[in-house]
């Protein structure tokens, strides 16, 4: 098979991830299609790292920080970005050889560049999650993280997934030598239409950062945040832990979308997290329980 | 006699942890040698990267039996005893062990035979307990395993006298055992394939053509030359940076340092800003010019030999860079529009702690403790005082201090300095943190005194305030810092200071107690003279406790000093024995001798000569001339050996004379004691 040339935009980056971790035997993925913080959300990272069972994913994530958002007028900032994500559980013994394997896929070249793991351990508040690992540097420039996942939900997990997350726009920056993220073409600059990430997003920036920052209606948010708490503790007792998870995702971006609104205090603040991470635990908890008592 | 050769290879080992991990895997292994009888001449440890070795020199090949005997309890020691002595010897009952008499009364041995053997027989188990025990600060499992090691584990190399050792590592779950080898695998980039290796020399010289320099002593040399060689190329001068060198040498196994530069755009951002930047984003070593600003240039350490000498790299770093700076020089242009006036507001909006309020409460509270401190401060402007302190916390909501928290302070300095503020009061902003610590450096300009003696005090009294004091190891608010740094500014400035006087609270000065005598032990001064001086209590100024302190560690150094140290000693050992057999004693000899009662001319003169003394001690100690009150104290010598020489104190058939004579004998202890408690001196 000849080798697929290096990607020349920002979905040809996308596709040849998207190739290469299917190569790898990962069921390929569609974004969850709900708002959430980061691809760790995504039930395929959270909830299929617990349990007994073997789980090999890909997938990309569009990723919502409102706080991050910076009217498009922040060349390297952004409330809505692109998150590609792998998961190999349990991690194989040469998954850091496969993951170099992606690299060489998507066009660096280890015999110029310079790769790092410099130590970077990652931890989710939300999620009651942590793991160990590490940042990847190209030449200085973080390209990936890469953790191998202890405890999910406030649980050890049984196997421990390797997980690595592509920052695509930070990437693709890199990788097309663009100081700005708008400037990224998206699809191939010899195509019928070329079109930049900016013609696809950066009005999507502007008008989000706008909700975002002045018009969310803080009353409404902080009634979806205690609904969607109840809605997950009904869920729950009926032991439907993905309806159940999937309002704990809700409830994450409404307080997200509240810290933005810069209407949560600094000591409220600790205490909605906390309050998030009981219904991930809750829902994870819950979760477990339907994957042991199918694997017995 | 021979060589023992372990190595560990794993995933990336983060660089703060690899020095020590490979001292504990040394040491580690040498007790599990100790503690199996087999002697070695040398141990050297090593760490890159992705692995820590160990090598051993001059073992034995075998060991032959040995019987050692362990002394158990008396014959006849209660049950617990005897079962603590049988376990730990491996002895079933007390019929295997021997009963003795070991001069001192009948106790229980145990005789252990160790059996003897080829040493390759002990080393699996040895090297297996070294791992399992090693303390990683985090570990890890992996895969469907449940061992933990800091990254996961992917090889050992065990090798004794040139042989592979039979021995396996399990991660147990659904995973292959690691087995001891022979093998390894070289640089991630430049070297494909396995190792084979035939013992220590043949390893490194191996390693060495695989792209890997094992000892990290020899990378941080390759970096450093390879650093000042482009520098000087460059004829600029490269800024060594411990740390930074200690953990770039835990990042490479193979440094390659490439020389770049710095956009000329970022070069009017402060050299602290440039510095902090490139150190914790990129690593990068920083270099000077010949007049001593930054220079233009900086060195990145590569852990690769790239085939277009580095190009690649040196481009992608510095566009890296580019976008670090350009972040960097935003927040330093916008800041500069804001004033630190203008940001005070946004304080109220910080909480310092919970229960004390936000971060302008606390500058309000600073400000009142800098202003009375200032008193106690020769040459302080006081309206100075106040302008630093109401300011110094103000860059805290700056953007620059919100990206890189290490910056504050520093930038109070430079917005202070840019708004035209008085230097004193620019500089008080930029110094109110230090001393950081034992090496940094102390504000010695009066308005920095004044508002970083400010800073500490008001964070000691108010968690003091709230019963957050530190215990043990635990210290979350660097309350013992704080502590020592009041300490070091008192001290170094000669500051007199009452502390009581800023404290509502009376165990803070024991506090200070304390921290100040862990910090003079430090220094080397006795603990015993410190404790004697420490003794005499309610002392709040510490430039005059530490003069009492040199004064008595002098004084004890001279032969006089020691003389009256010893005749202190008789003293009070007489007048201890005496009131031990009479309770009612104490009460009894409290107050002065009667000078009618003293019969020989010895006591006579003891009596004269305490007179004196203890008239020239008042004045003396009031003007705190502690070396002339040791000189009187000196003059009570004499008269007090010939006293022991020739008076009998315990004169039975006379309870009056003797009691007087003790009254005297209390007396001396009293007057010596004024200058120290001289009971807590070793003799």
């Amino acid at each position: 098979m000849s080798k697929p040339s290096k990607p020349q935009c920002f979905q040809d980056l996308i596709l040849t991830l998207q190739d290469y971790w299917a190569r790898q035997g990962c069921v390929i993925l569609q974004p969850y299609d709900m708002e959430m913080g980061a691809g760790t959300f995504h039930t395929a990272t959270t909830l299929r790292a617990l349990g007994p069972k073997p789980w090999y994913a890909a997938y990309v994530q569009p990723s919502r920080r409102p706080k991050d958002g910076r009217y498009g007028e922040n060349p390297m900032r952004l409330q809505h970005y692109y998150q590609f994500q792998a998961i190999l559980k349990p991690s194989p013994s040469d998954i850091l050889e496969r993951y170099l394997g992606s690299l060489e896929a998507i066009g660096i070249d280890t015999t110029l560049h310079d790769i790092r793991f410099v130590e970077d351990d990652w931890e989710s508040p939300t999620l009651g999650a942590w793991g160990l690992g590490w940042e990847v540097w190209c030449d200085g420039s973080e390209i990936s993280q890469f953790t191998y996942f202890q405890q999910v939900g406030g649980i050890e997990v049984d196997l421990v997934s390797g997980e690595i997350t592509y920052g695509l726009e930070r990437l693709a920056m890199y990788l097309f030598d663009k100081k700005s993220i708008y400037d990224l073409p998206f699809n191939s600059a010899d195509s019928e239409v070329p079109l930049s990430y900016g013609d696809v997003y950066l009005q999507n920036e502007q008008e989000q950062s706008a909700y975002n920052f002045e018009h969310a209606d803080t009353d409404m948010l902080f009634r979806h945040f205690t609904d969607a708490e109840k809605e997950c503790a009904r869920m729950l007792e009926r032991r439907l832990p993905l309806p159940a998870y999937e309002q704990c995702i809700k409830a994450s971006h409404a307080f997200n979308m509240l810290d933005a609104r810069g209407v949560i205090s600094v000591t409220e603040r600790q205490s909605y997290i906390l309050r998030v991470r009981d219904l991930a635990k809750a829902s994870c908890e819950a979760w477990l329980a339907t994957q042991v008592a199918k694997a017995a | 006699m021979a060589e023992l050769l372990l190595e560990i290879l794993s995933e990336e080992i983060p660089a703060r942890m690899q020095t020590r991990a490979a001292e504990d895997l040394k040491r580690l292994v040498g007790e599990g040698l100790k503690g199996a009888g087999l002697t070695f001449t040398e141990a050297r440890a090593f760490a890159t990267p992705r692995r820590l070795a160990l090598v051993v020199d001059g073992l034995p090949v075998a060991r032959a039996d040995v019987s050692e005997e362990k002394r158990g309890p008396r014959v006849g020691a209660p049950d617990q005893a005897v079962q603590g002595f049988l376990k730990g010897a491996g002895l079933a009952s007390l019929d295997q062990a021997e009963k003795r008499d070991s001069g001192k009364g009948e106790f229980w041995f145990a005789i252990i035979k160790k059996k003897g053997g080829p040493t390759a027989e002990a080393l699996p188990g040895i090297i297996e307990t070294a791992m399992k025990a090693l303390p990683w600060p985090k570990s890890m499992k992996w895969g469907s395993g449940t061992l933990q090691w800091v990254r996961p584990l992917h090889g050992i190399i065990a090798l004794f006298d040139g042989k592979v050792l039979a021995g396996e590592i399990a991660p147990s779950g659904q995973m292959a055992p690691v087995k001891f080898g022979d093998s390894t695998r070289g640089h991630r980039f430049l070297s494909k394939g396995e190792i084979k290796v035939a013992g220590f020399a043949d390893y490194v010289a191996k390693l060495r053509a695989a792209h890997v320099v094992l000892d990290p002593a020899e990378r941080k040399k390759i970096i450093l030359d390879g650093a000042r060689e482009l520098a000087g190329r460059a004829q600029v001068a490269l800024k060594v940076d411990e740390g930074l060198l200690e953990e770039v040498a835990g990042l490479v196994e193979w440094p390659v340092p490439l020389m770049g530069t710095i956009d000329a755009q970022f070069m009017d951002v402060p050299a602290e800003v440039l510095t902090v930047s490139m150190k914790i984003h990129l690593r990068h070593f920083m270099t000077i010019r010949p007049d001593g600003a930054l220079a233009n240039r900086f060195v990145v350490v590569a852990n690769n030999a790239a085939r277009d000498g580095g190009k690649t790299i040196v481009d992608g770093n510095e566009r890296v860079l580019r976008s670090r700076l350009a972040d960097a020089k935003f927040f330093w242009d916008q800041d500069r529009k804001i004033r630190l006036e203008e940001r005070l507001p946004a304080l109220k909006g910080i909480v310092f702690h919970a229960k004390l309020g936000t971060q302008a409460e606390r500058l309000q509270r600073i400000a009142a403790l800098a202003l009375s401190i200032a008193d106690y401060v020769p040459g302080c402007d006081k309206p100075q005082v106040m302008m630093a302190a109401e300011l110094c916390k103000a860059d805290l909501v700056s953007g620059m201090v919100g990206e890189f928290p290490e910056l504050q302070g520093v930038m109070g300095r430079y917005y202070a300095l840019g708004e035209k503020l008085p230097a004193a009061v620019a500089d008080a902003i930029g110094d109110h943190y230090a001393p950081a610590g034992p090496n940094d450096r102390c504000p010695s300009a009066p308005v920095s005194m004044a508002v970083a003696l400010a800073d500490k005090l008001d964070a000691l009294i108010s968690f003091w305030s709230i019963g957050e004091k530190p215990t043990g190891s635990r210290d979350p608010y660097g309350l013992r810092r704080a502590a020592l740094g009041v300490i070091r500014i008192v001290v170094e400035n000669k500051l007199r200071l009452p502390l009581r006087k800023f404290f509502p609270q009376a165990d803070l000065l024991d506090f200070f107690a304390e921290r100040l005598k862990v910090q003079m032990r430090e220094k080397g001064v006795r603990h015993d003279v410190v404790d004697a001086v420490f003794a005499l209590g309610g002392e709040d100024d510490l430039v005059r406790l530490l003069a009492r302190v040199e004064a008595v560690q002098s004084f004890l150094a001279t032969e006089a000093g020691r003389n009256l140290l010893t005749a202190y000693g008789r003293t009070a050992n007489i007048v201890r024995a005496e009131e031990k057999k009479d309770k009612a004693l104490a009460a009894k000899i409290a107050g002065a001798p009667n000078a009618a009662l003293l019969e020989q001319s010895e006591e006579k003169a003891v009596a004269t000569a305490l007179d004196e003394v203890e008239q020239l001690m008042k004045p003396t100690l009031a003007r705190e001339d502690f070396a002339g009150a040791m000189k009187g104290l000196a003059d009570l010598r004499a008269p007090i050996d010939s006293f022991f020489d020739k008076v009998t104190v315990n004169v039975t058939d006379k309870p009056d004379l003797r009691l007087n004579r003790l009254k005297l004998l209390n007396r001396i202890r009293a007057t010596m004691d004024s200058v120290a408690d001289f009971s807590r001196i070793e003799g």
